[in-house]
């Protein structure tokens, strides 16, 4: 088991009150695991990633444990994750367009960076240019500015930087969100080499996109408003979803092959409940066409079958 | 309704102008009543720019742009607010295109003040709530709220209600959907499709292909400004001929197809070298920067299935046949 969080809670401090942005996630992920994360926007799947690595000022820690390799880490504390971040979890940021330093040239910034952390330049350089070459980039990208690099470039780039140091998880935030259909496909591929070549261990893939993780995830994790929906192996999720939203989010997507006048697709009538205050009990109940009356209580996220954790009530064996 | 016949526009970079952009070469088409034309291309295929050459928001640089058989750049005056009254846009950013400061449905006394000055307040209301129901919103919901209060969907259908208020017979869609969630985008691209019904012409302009295969009659695919391949959509994406189609469709994240599978679906890449099956059909056709008025720019493959040189390095362009 390479990653183990239970029960884990982060509100945002509003002046209003606090927004529920993730609000209990118990989920663990294993060696080797590639575990795709989606939902709308605003369901909170940006926060849970970003609470494994960096909580800024106006998150706020409030319960819950995060595992990591059998250590715990430190997450309500900002000074004390800083030895396992970048060695132990990393991330690629959801604008790795704008991650790198526009001032210095690339080389001399990831010097800069790998030697803050108390290691030598020289000692990563031979790895460094290994992947340079892995994810197709020539070496002279190191006395470059990252100007002078196309998005798909400084992606993968920025993808090297973040995995150097070999983390034990990655955190990929909407990394292939504003790329074009062909990088976005090589910047997906080369996510997967870097899991088949032990770069990192285990993986979380933050995407709105479903399609992009049946092609590269192994598991998928579906979150709605704050909560887990469901989680299973990707094959269950876009094949057999038993969560309502779920059926709904993968029957909404248009793919190529499907055309208006043969199969007219429908979306989900609604919006999501605002976090300020949440409702009771499901927060999928005002959109979901199978709400009966114990959907007032919260539905517990529970494993429903070996690997196949589902919040729903409707679902056989959710009450067992 | 709409053509385009070879419209181009050049953009003039650097340093006092001195270097021209291409930013659109030679594209023609026509959008017909009732029809969906999508206009498929990545970043800086020129899709938008199209899209702006259309509306009048920008100008033509080569080439002509008909609308009901009139020249659209010779329209000016009054003659563009009616053209306005037919053809009309929608874009990306739902949240930029309404002033934060005023409430959403300010749109709409826009265009009554401009338009519809004469008409009575109360015969107006039912216009506006007829135009909202049917993008199936409700009026009740909607009125008087700040764009803030209102989802990217709602802001995106409200700006489709406002095209509708006025006579509607081309609507310029450029990447509406893009920012919208997954679970409203297909509410949108829905209603788009109705309004094809009523007969109204679509240029859709998106990145997504699978947008586009959705809704659209007919597909044309951009490529650094130039068309590569372009007709019925079931053709383009049936049987995809241009080595540059079949990347991008090899490239589409599926749902129920892996990458893997899709490749070996659509077979090998066209090799290198391989025959062009433009230049097999016009053997003396050479592409040197500018079209000659009479040479063409796609080779017919089969019915309303067009395609262009295979030559996938547009601008050095002189393949040279023998």
């Amino acid at each position: 088991m390479s990653l183990q969080v239970t029960d884990l809670r982060v509100y945002y401090r509003t002046r209003a009150g606090d927004v529920r942005a993730l609000d209990g996630a118990t989920f663990s992920i294993a060696d080797k695991e590639i575990m795709g994360l989606a939902g709308e926007s605003g369901c909170g799947k940006t926060t849970l990633g970003n609470s494994l690595i960096r909580l800024d000022g106006r998150m706020k820690y409030i319960a819950g444990s995060v595992n990591l390799d059998g250590a715990e880490l430190p997450i309500w504390d900002k000074n004390e994750m800083v030895p396992f971040r970048f060695h132990e979890v990393s991330v690629i940021p959801q604008y790795a367009m704008s991650a790198m330093n526009p001032t210095r040239k690339i080389g001399k910034m990831i010097s800069e960076l790998v030697e803050s952390r108390g290691i030598r330049f020289r000692d990563v350089k031979g790895e460094l240019a290994a992947r340079i070459e892995l994810v197709g980039l020539t070496q002279d990208v190191l006395t470059r500015y990252p100007i002078e690099l196309s998005g798909g470039m400084k992606q993968r780039m920025v993808m090297v930087i973040s995995t150097l140091l070999d983390p034990s998880l990655l955190i990929a935030d909407e990394i292939t969100s504003a790329l074009d259909v062909s990088t976005q496909r090589a910047v997906a591929e080369t996510l997967v080499s870097f899991r088949d070549r032990g770069f990192v261990k285990s993986m979380i893939v933050i995407t709105h996109d479903v399609s992009i993780l049946y092609q590269i995830a192994d598991t998928i994790l579906i979150m709605y408003a704050g909560k887990l929906a469901e989680k299973a192996a990707t094959s269950t999720i876009i094949e057999e979803p038993l969560h309502p939203y779920t059926k709904m989010l993968v029957s909404s997507l248009p793919e190529v092959g499907v055309r208006y006048k043969d199969k007219k697709l429908s979306g989900i009538p609604g919006s999501p409940p605002s976090l300020l205050n949440p409702p009771e009990g499901c927060r999928f109940r005002a959109r979901c066409p199978l709400a009966f009356a114990k959907c007032v209580e919260e539905p517990p996220f529970v494993e429903v079958a070996t690997n196949h954790s589902v919040a729903c009530w409707k679902v056989a064996g959710a009450d067992a | 309704m709409l053509s385009l016949e070879r419209v181009s526009k050049v953009y003039k970079v650097g340093t006092f102008g001195g270097k021209d952009l291409v930013a659109v070469r030679d594209v023609s088409f026509d959008v017909k009543a009732g029809e969906c034309v999508s206009l498929i291309g990545e970043s800086g295929s020129g899709k938008t720019t199209v899209g702006k050459m259309v509306l009048k928001l920008i100008s033509i640089s080569r080439g002509s742009i008909t609308y009901d058989g009139a020249d659209v750049a010779a329209v000016s005056g009054s003659g563009v607010k009616d053209y306005y009254r037919h053809v009309q846009g929608v874009f990306q950013d739902p949240f930029s295109s309404y002033n934060p400061i005023f409430k959403a449905d300010r749109v709409f006394r826009l265009i009554r003040s401009e338009y519809f000055a004469d008409v009575a307040a109360s015969e107006w209301n039912d216009k506006v709530n007829a135009a909202l129901r049917s993008v199936t919103l409700d009026p009740e919901q909607i009125l008087g709220k700040y764009p803030h209060q209102l989802s990217g969907g709602q802001l995106q259908r409200l700006l489709v209600a406002r095209a509708l208020l006025l006579d509607l017979k081309i609507l310029v869609a450029d990447e509406i959907i893009s920012m919208l969630d997954a679970s409203t985008r297909i509410d949108v691209l829905n209603l788009l499709a109705e309004l094809k019904s009523r007969g109204v012409g679509i240029l859709f302009v998106t990145h997504d292909l699978s947008l586009g295969n959705y809704i659209s009659e007919r597909t044309v695919i951009l490529r650094r400004g130039a068309i590569v391949e372009m007709g019925a959509t079931d053709k383009v994406f049936g049987r995809p001929t241009h080595p540059y189609t079949r990347m991008l469709l090899s490239s589409v994240p599926q749902l129920h197809k892996k990458w893997v599978d899709i490749e070996a679906e659509l077979g090998a890449p066209v090799a290198a070298g391989a025959s062009c099956l433009f230049h097999d059909k016009y053997p003396m056709a050479g592409r040197t920067g500018i079209y000659a008025p009479d040479e063409p720019i796609l080779a017919e493959i089969e019915d309303d299935h067009f395609v262009g040189c295979f030559e996938l390095d547009g601008e050095k362009a002189a393949r040279q046949v023998a």
